[in-house]
């Protein structure tokens, strides 16, 4: 029966052995990953549609996903990055001026594996509780393939990351008017990020994560962005070589999320992974300058080691409400500064943009002085 | 900002009593705002004039003023008190009116007094329609086309320019009173008029109509470090149009893209940030539903109803947060109770849907004009959590009390869709319920939305469960129907019913948190709502905690209603804390979001969900609790008692046998024979023609009442047979298996009388006696303790009868008995073995904690272990008077007249050292404004009249100027009284009552008749036409003379001293 999205049954089978039973939704088949929750309430295009969240099965802590549709222009990227994708239910009747069709047809279309009619909240509660773990979504009768399922799952590790999602190759974006030229340096980036600079004057150049500094400084740019993107950054040791290249270039630079811990990487600090991230629209972050708190969107697993970040190369400009973990640096040794929120949003709040303004601020005087 | 130290001791304004578009709601802000200063260790001073209250407890402030919220009294309470700062952000309205009052006024400047909360520019920029304008306009953020006018011809000449529909909104009123929607010329004149005369500052907005378009709402909270997070958003189901306290609401909003989202949270922020609020903010937009254009509708710097339903929706306290930004501290210093780990600057996010439905009085005004609009007409709301929006939906209905358990409505079963249709034009209380008929007749969800704009989604979700209905009636009912059914929100009864098959299995419900991070992080919030899921998290939460004590739950009284009002959260919220007092687990069933006990941290545990037996019955299987309490939760949880005695549930306090005995009729007389206590004659009727045999063998008048009545509800004096007729028809046609009673109707004296008793021994706090004769509903009556003109023998009978009632009902806690007192004998009228309307304020004024005591005896001690002596207590130095409280205003086309059914919404009190001074305080208090001079209009029944002579010599003689109908005005005049003729409204010739009571001329209304109820019938308006020209209108000849010889004593507010009753 179709009203109920009585599709074929799906399982989810975690690592530590724990089966839900749900039914199939989007594409059918069988995927691993790791498994993550997001509490954004609104915004699942944008998620599913998120270079970052690579390799991951994204659960939804909200219940009800797909009411108001897909769009063709909500997309955070050309393509889809997750393994797969946990709801509790699925809409099949949205309701909003701008969808195109419903979310089961956006993941068929998109070859994403997705599992529904499970309870998502006694998910979450493991995955809070034990940390991040694999898992995998299937129609198969996981009862029969425990054990090798388990191996399969086990074996699972998100690899290669950045260098599967970046672009190809380089590609210009013109504002109505350019002042400033930015090389956005694509380790996964959200379209939003381009918008935001468009919007602010700037041509943006999309350049594929392992382009050299050398490269990029022939392009004459104004600005370096090093976006968000998927993966354990300790894993681009290449790109963080490159990125230590680019910091003496002096240039200014502007890293969010990824490109964040990557910057701090190249400038001797180290960072580890968060029981289970960060995910979500509703996170404060302290901005220690202004004393005020604003609220952040953030999708990320890993974070800095506050231990390791030398105050003679840096100083954090903001930190996480709740649990104190980095959230913002400005370097003392080079002209760039980073933050591990999403100040572009999409999905989520808008309430802090300042990291863009002081980031066009930056190159404005940059370009002055050239 | 940590706390300021230049605040020491703060006054805290209460909102008043509860009246339709300000409700329980502030109680429940006022005691987390009172809670919060006192944890600072401030001194706080409370002052409300409702006595129903939690606020108004001794345990919650240092001083407590329950007096008139007047001007006069707040600044003589600053003076006697000299506070060094007046929270203003949450009383309501009131509170926020009169703190503006105060400051601009320049007392507060005056008296070194500060205003925390909002300062007088935020306030002013908020409320006055053209700042609010300007102010929006500045920022950038939309509004509607409007124009802030204080004549009717402008508003006339705005409406021609902008075109019709237009939206009329008065300046400064409760709830939107006095506003509309006109469609054409002759609409907006009377609308504009109206708004205009309401308007305290004589001012109106006329907008354009936006009727259609999506209201979504956010609930915001900023600090003075402008950190501003939104707590909630929520979005209605009605569209643009339906007040939203009217309006079912969703949260979260679920039919925006995050970009449109993104958008009006950004304004609400935007917005929140322009006006400074520090506190809670609420911001109402309009959404376009084809595009991203919006527009701001309306923004409350303050706490309010929204408010409460955001909190209980998130678990994020809002008002508690609001108070303690109010005395200085930022966002990201306030810990979040909840989690206990993050910060109050951490934005909530759920992983359920609430859905919101209010509770209207239309079952108790049948002739009430039922159409939804600007202005609220709700008395209270439920609040349900659920995992589906049907799940939540189907909990709602079953939450508010209509006897029902699917959107299924019987009466609109057997309407021609063609009317069906029609009827869906205007929007109407029972919409939700015709669309649902609607879409059952295969109507197509776009036609539907087409006629009503209600989102698709919305109504694709109900079809969801007529689908889901249909498919259980159709075939076997298998396990995996039955499963689907059960997440789906159905019960298990409700799911035989529809399939006609017993269930395969009987599934209980298992508990979720709310936790207000989605489950992000570990919390140890002792809030949960039922699912259908595998986890029970409650369990788990009862596990870890491994309490030995024993654990007892008390149900709450749901929705507030006329005839079931803030009272018994009040006692609910009383037998909680005695419960947890005595060493005992306490846990709070209930499932209305304004009131302080769904406040998680009232009780050891919050079961958020509707109070059906089978909904009921999950949770005592996952408590397993020694016992429960019923008789605290009013006819809401009495009604659970005997179900639970059969699933051998050990009820504390007196037994479910015993309540039925109180209940069932027959039952009833057998026990007054018994006992020897006489009773106004009657009998026991079904149909029509007995009614009239009975009520002729009776002798009229006559009282007719269903029986296992609730507040009064549909009960009526009938004076000859075609009212008893009318009745039957009614009566027949909403309610039919129950017989109805048929009583003589004696006009004596009531008294009433709440007595606790153990079993043995029984302790009288007083005895009340009623200013109105009986066939005034007791909660409508003034009521005075202690009794002022019963003789010695007249008290000592009802407490010996009192007694005997107690001892033969083996009443273990609350008992309440009305008594009429006619002819010098003493007849009881009704027993209700439970708390009742007036514990609260007896307890205040007595002194005597009632709901704490009763509780302890249910829990077995004695009396005597508590040191009372049996019989009645000794009266204290003070006379209590309560006055009712109406919402006659907003209420069209509801006759005003008092008579057995309730009316009032809500109460006051006056207390002083002589009855006079404390009913002179009551009537204050409850808005009378006393004149001393002007026009009295008396049009009173055949069997007033004789009384309304001596009345109406005293007016005379206090120089008012008499008015009378044709039949008054010749008695009058016969006997001395002089008094000028006025025409009926059927007569042309001028002046007749309505173009009297128009011209100004009339201060005092005295108005009664035989026959009431009907719009149609000439009293009935003109006692219409009073309400809304704000005559102070008497409709018992009782309160007319206690209104009088008020008058007469010429004692002002000024002459009475305040008292503060934590020194009772």
């Amino acid at each position: 029966m179709s009203l109920f999205n009585l599709s074929e049954k799906a399982y989810l089978l975690l690592a530590n052995g724990r089966v839900f039973e749900g039914r199939s939704f989007g594409a059918k088949g069988t995927v691993i990953g790791e498994v993550v929750f997001t509490t954004g309430v609104t915004a699942y295009q944008e998620t599913l549609t998120d270079p970052s969240n690579f390799g991951q099965l994204v659960a939804q802590t909200f219940p009800l996903i797909g009411n108001y549709g897909v769009n063709d222009e909500d997309d955070e990227s050309n393509s889809t990055y997750l393994n797969g994708y946990i709801v509790r239910e699925w809409c099949n009747s949205p309701s909003n001026f701008r969808s195109e069709g419903n979310i089961n047809d956006f993941l068929i279309r998109k070859n994403v594996v997705g599992i529904h009619g499970i309870d998502t909240r006694a998910l979450t509660r493991i995955i809070r509780d034990n940390g991040v773990m694999n898992g995998m979504i299937t129609t198969e009768d996981v009862y029969a393939n425990k054990e090798k399922f388990l191996a399969e799952i086990n074996a699972f590790s998100i690899k290669n990351a950045v260098k599967t999602v970046t672009v190809p190759g380089v590609f210009t974006y013109e504002p109505e008017q350019a002042d400033l030229t930015v090389v956005l340096v694509d380790f996964g980036y959200k379209r939003n990020i381009r918008r935001m600079l468009l919007s602010r004057g700037c041509r943006v150049i999309v350049v594929p994560a392992t382009t050299t500094a050398e490269e990029i400084r022939s392009l004459n740019p104004d600005g370096i962005l090093l976006s968000n993107g998927p993966g354990d950054p300790a894993e681009n040791a290449d790109i963080i070589a490159n990125i230590r290249e680019m910091t003496k270039l002096d240039i200014p630079m502007f890293g969010i999320c990824l490109g964040h811990l990557m910057l701090a990487l190249a400038h001797g600090a180290s960072c580890e992974k968060l029981k289970h991230g960060h995910r979500g629209a509703n996170q404060p972050v302290l901005s220690l300058a202004h004393g005020t708190t604003y609220v952040t969107s953030q999708n990320h697993s890993y974070t800095l080691v506050n231990d390791s970040l030398d105050p003679s190369v840096m100083t954090v400009t903001h930190v996480n409400a709740n649990d104190k973990t980095c959230e913002g640096v400005r370097y003392l040794t080079c002209d760039a500064h980073s933050v591990q929120f999403h100040p572009e949003s999409h999905r989520g709040p808008l309430d802090d943009t300042n990291p863009f303004d002081a980031f066009i601020i930056r190159m404005q005087t940059y370009k002055e002085e050239r | 900002m940590p706390l300021r130290s230049d605040i020491k001791k703060v006054l805290v304004i209460g909102s008043g009593p509860i009246v339709i578009g300000q409700a329980a709601e502030f109680d429940y802000a006022g005691t987390q705002a009172c809670r919060a200063l006192k944890q600072e260790g401030l001194e706080v001073v409370l002052i409300n004039s409702n006595p129903a209250t939690i606020m108004t407890d001794k345990a919650m402030a240092d001083k407590i003023y329950i007096e008139p919220l007047t001007l006069d009294t707040v600044k003589r309470v600053i003076e006697l008190e000299k506070p060094d700062s007046v929270l203003s952000t949450l009383g309501g309205q009131t509170g926020l009116t009169l703190s503006m009052q105060l400051a601009e006024e320049g007392f507060l400047a005056e008296h070194n007094v500060k205003l925390l909360g909002a300062d007088p520019e935020t306030i002013h920029k908020a409320e006055d329609r053209q700042a609010f304008k300007d102010t929006m306009e500045k920022i950038g953020e939309p509004c509607i086309p409007s124009k802030v006018v204080e004549d009717l011809e402008s508003a006339v000449e705005f409406a021609a320019e902008i075109s019709y529909p237009v939206i009329v909104r008065p300046a400064f009123t409760l709830g939107g009173t006095g506003g509309g929607i006109a469609n054409d010329e002759a609409e907006l004149r009377d609308i504009a008029t109206n708004g205009l005369r309401l308007s305290p500052i004589h001012q109106i907005l006329v907008e354009k109509c936006i009727s259609g378009w999506k209201e979504i709402e956010f609930e915001v909270i900023r600090d003075s470090k402008n950190n501003a997070i939104t707590v909630c958003s929520m979005e209605n189901f009605d569209p643009v149009g339906v007040h939203t306290g009217d309006s079912i609401v969703i949260a979260p909003a679920v039919t925006l893209t995050d970009r449109e989202f993104q958008m009006l949270r950004s304004a609400a922020l935007n917005i929140v940030r322009e006006l400074k609020v520090e506190g809670g903010c609420n911001c109402q937009f309009a959404l376009h539903p084809t595009s991203f254009e919006y527009a701001v509708i309306e923004v409350n710097p303050r706490v309010s109803r929204s408010s409460a339903l955001a909190s209980k929706a998130t678990g994020y306290p809002i008002a508690k947060v609001a108070s303690k930004i109010a005395i200085g501290y930022t966002l990201d210093e306030i810990v979040n109770q909840v989690t206990g780990n993050t910060y109050a600057c951490f934005e909530p996010t759920i992983d359920y849907v609430v859905v919101k439905f209010p509770k209207w009085a239309f079952d108790k005004f049948v002739y009430a004009k039922r159409t939804l609009g600007t202005q609220m007409k709700a008395t209270g709301e439920v609040m349900a959590i659920g995992t589906s929006f049907e799940q939540a939906m189907l909990k709602a209905v079953r939450s508010i009390e209509l006897g029902l358990d699917t959107l299924n409505m019987k009466k609109l079963e057997s309407v021609p869709t063609e009317e069906l249709l029609h009827m869906l034009e205007t929007v109407e209380d029972e919409r939700c319920f015709q669309l649902y008929e609607a879409l059952k007749r295969g109507i197509s969800v776009q036609e539907l939305h087409d006629r009503t704009m209600v989102d698709n989604w919305f109504l694709d979700k109900l079809l969801n469960l007529v689908n889901l209905e249909k498919w259980l009636a159709d075939g076997t009912l298998t396990k995996e129907k039955y499963n689907i059914a059960k997440q789906y929100g159905y019960l298990d009864s409700t799911i035989e019913r529809l399939s006609g098959q017993t269930c395969p299995l009987r599934k209980r419900a298992v508990f979720k948190m709310v936790d207000t991070c989605a489950g992000e992080f570990k919390a140890n919030t002792p809030y949960f709502y039922s699912t259908f899921d595998e986890e029970n998290e409650a369990k788990e939460f009862i596990e870890n905690r491994n309490s030995d004590k024993k654990k007892v739950i008390v149900f709450g009284s749901g929705p507030i209603r006329i005839g079931q009002g803030i009272e018994f959260d009040y006692c609910s919220v009383h037998c909680v804390w005695t419960l947890k007092e005595m060493g005992y687990e306490a846990i709070i069933c209930n499932n209305n979001p304004e009131t302080v006990s769904t406040d998680f941290d009232t009780g050891d545990r919050l079961y958020f969900d509707p109070l059906t037996r089978e909904d009921v019955e999950s949770i005592i299987e996952t408590e397993q609790p020694y016992g429960v309490v019923v008789q605290f939760g009013g006819q809401t949880a009495i009604k659970l008692t005997r179900h639970l005695a059969d699933l051998g549930v050990n009820i504390l306090g007196t037994s479910a046998d015993d309540i039925d005995a109180a209940e069932d009729r027959e039952r009833f007389d057998e026990l007054l024979e018994k006992c020897g206590i006489p009773r106004p004659a009657g009998h026991t009727v079904m149909t029509s023609e007995e009614a009239v045999k009975a009520a002729n063998e009776l002798g009229y008048p006559v009282l007719l009442r269903p029986s296992y009545v609730l507040g009064g509800q549909n009960m009526i004096i009938a004076h000859s047979e075609s009212d008893v007729v009318e009745y039957m028809e009614i009566i027949t046609r909403t309610m039919i298996e129950n017989p109805v009673l048929i009583d003589k109707y004696m006009m004596g004296t009531e008294v009433e009388v709440d007595a606790i008793c153990d079993g043995t021994d029984y302790l009288i706090p007083g005895i009340m006696e009623h200013i109105e004769r009986a066939g005034v509903h007791s909660g409508d009556s003034i009521s005075v303790y202690p009794a002022q003109t019963l003789s010695k023998e007249i008290c000592d009978t009802i407490v010996e009868y009192t007694r005997r009632l107690a001892t033969e009902l083996h009443v273990i806690g609350l008992v309440n008995i009305q008594y009429v007192v006619y002819n010098n004998q003493v007849y009881v009228i009704e027993v209700n073995p439970r708390s009742s309307r007036t514990v609260p304020y007896i307890s205040k004024v007595t002194g005597i904690p009632m709901v704490d005591i009763a509780t302890k005896l249910t829990l077995g001690m004695t009396l005597k272990e508590l040191g009372y002596e049996s019989g009645l207590h000794p009266a204290g130095k003070y006379v209590a008077v309560k006055v009712p409280v109406f919402s006659f205003a907003k209420l069209q086309d509801v006759d005003t007249m008092l008579g057995p059914e309730m009316k009032s919404t809500g109460e006051c009190l006056g207390i002083a050292e002589t009855f006079e001074d404390a009913l002179l305080k009551g009537l204050v208090a409850a808005g009378y404004e006393l004149d001393r001079t002007g026009g009295v209009l008396v049009s009173v029944r055949d069997t007033d009249k004789q009384e309304l002579i001596a009345i109406a010599e005293k007016f005379a003689a206090m120089g008012f100027e008499l008015y009378g109908t044709d039949g008054t005005a010749s008695v009058l005049n016969k006997n001395m009284v002089a008094t000028n003729m006025v025409h009926k409204i059927s007569e042309s010739d001028e002046p007749n009552v309505m173009t009297l009571l128009e011209s100004g001329k009339v201060n005092y209304m005295i108005s009664t008749s035989a026959n009431g109820r009907l719009p149609a019938r000439d009293s009935v308006k003109m006692r219409r036409k009073a309400i809304e020209r704000s005559i102070c209108s008497l409709t018992a000849i009782d309160t007319a003379l206690a209104l009088a010889n008020v008058l007469k004593s010429q004692r002002t507010m000024k002459d009475v001293e305040l008292i503060d009753i934590t020194k009772i």
